[in-house]
């Protein structure tokens, strides 16, 4: 684990630039890490995964599987890989602020 | 003429950037590993192709796809007396009790997952000589799969990328 500074706020990651802790997150740390993904700008969209994935995680422990993320987040699976091409749990995972998923589903 | 000239040393590649998986069994627990690699790849971002030769074309058969068994005969896995597995009701059973233990994992059905991957943008393919062999057509298929195609193209495919054979 180390610390970093993103969004000029020092935070604690893995070495795959996952929080460790959700508690040191915040909007501008999510914008952020998006950018560093190639992801330009946080739309709306991308932003109801992300919060999906954040509670999810916070409220049970793990972060939901690909298959819960397009059932009950409101975005479907074509576009949850359309807003984060290089695999949306994952990704969503790291803005939000949240340990990378564990699963492997 | 042709030359060889001093040729630049590659860089080993740190990531796999493409899978094609084959699947060439028809039993519950043939499909299903093909099917949870191909799903991990996308999950990663890597590009995924799935080829389904032999009875592996069950997993996308419109009149087979919903109704995939587990082996209960000759299937060393089971811990089972194959005397045993040829009992009626003992592939449904064994079928039952896996599907629930996939389910509490989140793992889906086949149609679900056929469609969960093709929705993340992995391709599925049938293979042209079983496709023949067993008198099949495109029709036979699910929307999801994109195209009935030979083992040449299946390798033009997977090009550049890894091959898992299940």
């Amino acid at each position: 684990m180390t610390t970093m500074l993103i969004a000029e706020r020092p935070v604690d990651v893995d070495a795959e630039g996952f929080l460790t802790d959700p508690a040191q997150w915040n909007d501008e740390i999510a914008e952020a890490i998006a950018r560093d993904a190639g992801i330009v700008e946080l739309t709306p969209r991308h932003w109801q995964v992300v919060r999906f994935m954040r509670e999810r995680y916070l409220t049970s422990g793990t972060a939901p599987t690909i298959r819960a993320l397009g059932k009950e987040s409101g975005v479907p699976v074509k576009e949850l890989y359309e807003l984060f091409p290089k695999g949306p749990a994952k990704l969503a995972a790291k803005i939000g602020g949240i340990p990378k998923p564990k699963g492997c589903i | 003429m042709t030359e060889l000239l001093e040729a630049p040393v590659a860089a080993e590649p740190k990531t796999i950037e493409k899978v094609a998986i084959v699947v060439s069994h028809g039993s519950l627990e043939g499909i299903y590993p093909g099917l949870i690699m191909a799903n991990g790849a996308r999950m990663e971002g890597i590009e995924a192709h799935l080829f389904f030769t032999f009875f592996g074309l069950d997993a996308i058969r419109k009149d087979r796809y919903e109704h995939i068994k587990v082996a209960t005969v000759g299937n060393p896995g089971m811990h089972m007396a194959s005397l045993i597995g040829v009992l009626p009701g003992m592939s449904w059973m064994a079928t039952k009790m896996m599907s629930k233990q996939m389910e509490k994992l989140d793992i889906p059905p086949i149609p679900e997952f056929i469609e969960l991957i093709s929705d993340s943008g992995g391709k599925l393919w049938a293979c042209k000589a079983s496709v023949d062999m067993f008198g099949l057509t495109k029709d036979s298929f699910v929307s999801q799969v994109e195209d009935v195609i030979t083992v040449g193209d299946f390798y033009e495919l997977a090009a550049g990328g890894q091959i898992i054979f299940t």
